[in-house]
């Protein structure tokens, strides 16, 4: 296949006459001269793979230059300049070499051009759409195809008895049958190329989008059978054949469907168990979408539809699968590829067209086949709608008829079709390439330029692009459920019924099958939502305001004073550009106090500041697992470190509550060897940092690090896990609540405190208790969430209990504990603790979720209950070393993922 | 309900029913039955149902029969239990708050009128009804509606706000198991956040409308009714 696609893209820079020479004689430039040579010119040795790649350049350039006028791609389709292009390089091509040599051969097309196409557009339909309009879909597809062939077909058959086409067209009736079927068929890539950018409303878009899809499976059993009939001879075509034909149509259709329904379970599946190899997943995608593509053209299936279907069923659950960073390279190789490959068709078209050799014109042909193709579909396309709009709940239209049936465009599959001919079996080939020619380039080309104009003039309704809200999600999931529900009452199994079974099959069974443990878990489309405007508000943080912090912020941490300066700077900056936008959604818990806004801002800002330069250092390792693990286990080995010494800090203070931070670093040292059994804190552990700083930044990553949970690695899982278990254990430690009081009460006034608790102290994992506290609270009104809290507390307790070990329990407590700024150490106390509950008080809810999740909090929660009034601003400043820790440690996971 | 049973058996068509041309077989049981038990008024009740919800006497006829299939207990109205007893709608999560939105205030029997006018709801809105009555009142398939319909549904304490703690709940039910409480919570604040303008911790309806309002509320909240 290689070897016939060569000469296809033989002849990219066609403009630089010198360079045909050796192409079209290869060998003649390659003569190595004998004897040793310094220099040897090997152009035969290289040449295919060397045309293929200058011809994908020159169709890559030509996008370039086009773009660069918007002007001009504003007005013109995309696809009717690279036609143009295609036609000027052929004449090239043409002019020079005497004869046309590089065209679109069908068998590069199906088998190269066209997969990276069809799964591009299957594996990013939207299916939810796609599945609301099936019925419509698939009526224009399978009876709007059958229609337009065989009205077609007779059609121009009657023409031809009429007199009207040159009797020079030997064609019977079967002939026009046959090539009405493969000029019936709407051809995706150009819908695709010309509908994305008319920008029509999604429903019109997947109507016309999907039927140029689906029909393809119409469209091969159309071709094959009439093909085989016409080289049987009409003469022998006996009854069974027809049924045959029909029965084909079925066996065709749902064959290839299958297919892509085979392989996309078996993709879902293999993605599952990637999570060491994470490398290889975008490669998985292509390779099992291709192998359907493959097998169902070697059976003779259709094989758009089964990549169409491959794509569609695997997405969901590969999409929860694979890591951020495999889904963000699938998506672009996809794209990639199918943007190629687009390109190329349509320059190949352009080059085919040509070549004279091939064609034979007629006028009575051309001209009847193109009023045909456009008045039997817009009289399809009327019929059927007004079948489908007794059915539907939102009729389509007058407009939308309009622009279904002008946007009937016909592209390089028609074509691809008709050079597949025999000529000995259809005599008329050569007419009816040249027509095929013709239809597509009207269409493409007239119909492509003046469908946007139409649209606009007709006032079609556009697609509205609007990013969801968390509010439309939920609402609309609400109104399906609702939908569903009113038709049981109605006992009317309908659409919804049928979908909310299907969702909840999906739900009990096949995403338990598919989707990882991890990801399954947390896989919902509220959250997920909710996660992706978590993440766009961070980068949208990060554009704001994150440069300012950025250089500010990776060289400060250790310098406290630095730090405080930083972040007052910040704040102001923030107050001043008036980014009132706060990721923290736990804000709303609490009364919002403008030094609350302010702080969760701020916080926000040190997040984007610091969160760059993890990012950078993560990417630079992340290529290699080794590292990377190697990375992590440091960062455990110096949580682990830090735990130990301050765990023995703790005992040996426990009654003095406010430490002094020397104490804890000289202790290091001695610690580092007896960390076998601190593990399972440790995982949770980043290097401890002091500086509120930190902390801010770590918040940012908390809502991702649930993200890295549910998608991947069992060892960040763990690392919760561990995590959850050693704060649960410090909670559950009553000694502790006493010994916490007392330090608030020792150490409060020197600092500068918000007044009152911030909702960050609350939810920040380490400040957990005081922050469950707060959750408490509010729960009495509520009633609801404290159970289930209470109940995932329990839960994670016993887990936490199970894994802990006695040491563990302690490590809580010492991260209370820990009030080093008392004044020993660090003259800008004040400013330290400022810094810190601003972080603290955005901590997102990602943060939260793991901190109580893991339990950490439970026990503290009810021992501190009482105590929280008093603890607010103090306890805050205890824990920022712990807090620091943590956040830090998932900042570092995360970072590689945003 | 005697009177519904013995219809079936007595071919005795009213006016009604022979005013209203395509009736098949099940049509025309239906429609006998409806016509029986609302006796003599058969004919006005229906066209009262027919003007304040708009559906067409078909569809009232068909959702009649549907109504008496429910009703177990032949009394004419339809309590929990005969909700509860439709399997589907027992195991979807907001079913129960669903079943309530049926029944008016304060009670816990519907009748069919009143069974009507909540799935009248549910009716597409048609181009002809668009300009059809701008000066009565609002249909009950109007945007509107079909969003305090839904708004009713959040709203359990029906003091006209969904609260964080009413958000919450439906996110419970929602969105299941597989999130974390706390994700819940931060959810659950994140939308309120979202949609709430005035700073009152809660959403009104008028906030609910904003937030949906390039939601295809028409298109999303209507189902098909057969004819």
């Amino acid at each position: 296949m290689l070897r016939a696609a060569l000469p296809l893209l033989g002849l990219p820079l066609a403009g630089a006459g010198a360079a045909e020479e050796p192409t079209q004689e290869p060998g003649s430039w390659g003569e190595p001269p004998p004897g040793l040579t310094l220099f040897r010119w090997q152009w035969h040795e290289v040449e295919a793979p060397y045309l293929v790649a200058l011809w994908i350049l020159v169709a890559s350039l030509a996008k370039i230059v086009f773009h660069l006028s918007r002007k001009v791609t504003s007005l013109v389709p995309e696809s009717c300049l690279l036609i143009l292009l295609g036609l000027v390089l052929g004449g090239i091509v043409l002019a020079v070499a005497k004869k046309a040599e590089y065209q679109l051969e069908p068998g590069t097309f199906f088998l190269f051009l066209l997969p990276p196409i069809v799964l591009d557009s299957g594996y990013f339909m939207p299916s939810r759409l796609f599945f609301d309009n099936l019925g419509a879909i698939l009526t224009y597809a399978v009876v709007g195809t059958l229609w337009n062939a065989f009205t077609t077909g007779a059609a121009l058959w009657g023409l031809q008895q009429a007199g009207l086409v040159a009797p020079r067209v030997q064609a019977g009736l079967l002939d026009f049958l046959l090539f009405g079927s493969l000029i019936s068929a709407v051809d995706p890539v150009a819908v695709l190329a010309v509908f994305e950018e008319v920008h029509v409303n999604e429903t019109l878009f997947i109507i016309v989008f999907g039927e140029s899809l689906l029909n393809d499976a119409v469209t091969v059993v159309l071709y094959k059978v009439c093909n085989s009939f016409v080289e049987m001879g009409s003469a022998n075509v006996q009854v069974t054949d027809y049924l045959k034909g029909v029965a084909s149509l079925f066996v065709v259709s749902l064959g290839g469907a299958a297919v892509g329904l085979v392989f996309a379970f078996l993709l879902a599946l293999t993605t599952r168990f990637t999570k060491r190899v994470r490398i290889i997943e975008p490669l998985l995608v292509f390779l099992l979408a291709y192998a359907a593509y493959l097998t169902a053209e070697m059976a003779s299936l259709s094989a758009i539809l089964a990549v169409t279907m491959c794509g569609l069923g695997c997405k969901k659950y590969v999409e929860a699968n694979i890591s951020h960073k495999s889904r963000t390279a699938v998506k672009y190789t996809m794209k990639t590829l199918a943007s190629c490959a687009e390109t190329v068709i349509f320059m190949l078209l352009g080059i085919s067209a040509v070549d004279s050799s091939k064609w034979a014109w007629d006028s009575g042909l051309v001209l009847g086949t193109l009023f045909f193709i456009l008045f039997f579909r817009a009289l399809g396309v009327v019929l059927q709608t007004w079948m489908l709009n007794q059915f539907r709940l939102v009729p389509l239209d007058k407009i939308d008829q309009v622009v279904m049936s002008y946007g009937g465009l016909r592209g390089a599959v028609a074509f691809a079709l008709v050079i597949l001919l025999d000529r000995t079996k259809v005599p008329a080939k050569d007419y009816f390439v040249a027509t095929t020619i013709v239809v597509v380039f009207f269409t493409v080309i007239v119909q492509g330029l003046t469908i946007k104009p139409l649209v606009k003039w007709l006032k079609v309704k556009r697609s509205e692009h609007h990013k969801p809200t968390l509010n439309q999600e939920l609402h609309e999931h609400t109104f399906d459920h609702i939908l569903a529900a009113v038709e049981d009452v109605v006992g009317h199994h309908g659409y919804h019924y049928w979908r909310d079974r299907w969702e909840q099959f999906d739900k009990k069974y096949l995403s338990q099958l598919l989707m990882r443990r991890s990801a399954y878990r947390i896989r919902d489309q509220i959250w997920d939502v909710y996660y992706r405007l978590n993440i766009r508000d961070a980068i949208s943080f990060v554009d704001q305001g994150g440069h300012v912090l950025s250089s500010t912020g990776l060289t400060l941490p250790s310098m406290p004073s630095r730090n405080s300066v930083a972040e007052t700077s910040v704040t102001n900056l923030l107050r001043e550009s008036g980014s009132g936008a706060c990721l923290d959604l736990q804000v709303i818990d609490t009364v919002r106090s403008g030094r609350d806004r302010e702080d969760a801002v701020m916080h926000h800002l040190l997040c984007g500041g610091l969160y760059k330069p993890r990012r950078r250092y993560k990417a630079s390792c992340s290529r290699h697992f080794i590292s990377e693990d190697a990375q992590e286990r440091q960062d455990k080995e110096i949580f682990q470190q830090n735990m130990k010494r301050r765990l023995e800090s703790f005992k040996s203070t426990k009654h003095n509550i406010c430490f002094t931070k020397n104490k804890p670093r000289t202790r290091k040292a001695s610690r580092k060897k007896k960390d076998g059994v601190a593990n399972a804190e440790a995982t949770n552990g980043k290097p401890p940092r002091d500086l509120g700083f930190q902390d801010t930044a770590a918040v940012i990553l908390t809502v991702e690090s649930e993200e890295e949970e549910e998608s991947d690695s069992s060892e960040t899982e763990k690392e919760d896990d561990e995590g959850i278990i050693f704060v649960a254990r410090a909670t559950s430690e009553v000694l502790q609540e006493g010994k916490f009081s007392g330090s608030l009460e020792i150490c409060p006034s020197p600092r500068i405190i918000p007044p009152s608790p911030t909702c960050a102290e609350k939810e920040l994992p380490w400040k957990s208790g005081q922050g469950d506290l707060a959750v408490y609270v509010s729960s009495e009104t509520t009633k609801i969430v404290p159970v289930d809290m209470q109940t995932g507390w329990n839960q994670s307790i016993s887990s936490l209990e199970s894994l802990a070990s006695p040491p563990c329990t302690q490590a809580p407590t010492l991260t209370r504990l820990p009030p080093h700024p008392l004044g020993t150490e660090e003259p800008q106390a004040p400013l330290d603790l400022s810094s810190d509950p601003r972080p603290s008080f955005a901590f997102p809810p990602s943060l939260a979720k793991a901190g109580r999740s893991r339990s950490e909090s439970s026990a503290d929660i009810s021992q501190q209950q009482e105590l929280q009034p008093l603890m607010g601003h103090k306890n805050h400043t205890h824990l920022s070393p712990g807090t620091a820790n943590s956040h830090w440690c998932i900042q570092f996971n995360r970072g590689g993922r945003l | 309900m005697r009177s519904r049973n013995t219809a079936l058996s007595l071919p005795d068509p009213s006016p009604f029913l022979l005013s209203h041309p395509p009736f098949h077989w099940l049509g025309f049981r239906r429609h006998r039955s409806l016509s029986t038990v609302m006796g003599s008024q058969a004919s006005t009740l229906l066209e009262e149902i027919k003007k304040e919800t708009g559906f067409s006497h078909g569809q009232i006829i068909r959702l009649y029969s549907r109504f008496t299939s429910l009703d177990k207990g032949d009394n004419g109205t339809l309590s929990w239990e005969d909700f509860q007893r439709i399997p589907e709608l027992a195991i979807d999560p907001p079913g129960d708050r669903i079943i309530n939105a049926f029944f008016p205030e304060g009670e816990d029997q519907v009748n069919f009128r009143g069974c009507m006018k909540t799935l009248a709801h549910f009716r597409p809105i048609e181009d002809n009804e668009k300009s059809k009555d701008v000066n009565g009142p609002e249909p009950l398939d109007s945007r509107s509606n079909k969003l305090h319909f839904a708004f009713q549904l959040y709203d359990l304490d029906e003091d006209d706000k969904i609260s964080r703690d009413e958000m919450l709940q439906v996110l419970c039910m929602m969105v299941g198991v597989s999130i974390s409480d706390e994700q819940l919570g931060s959810i659950a604040d994140r939308t309120m956040q979202e949609a709430d303008q005035d700073g009152d911790s809660a959403i009104s309806f008028t906030e609910f409308v904003k937030v949906l309002e390039k939601v295809d509320v028409e298109q999303k909240m209507s189902i098909r009714f057969l004819h």
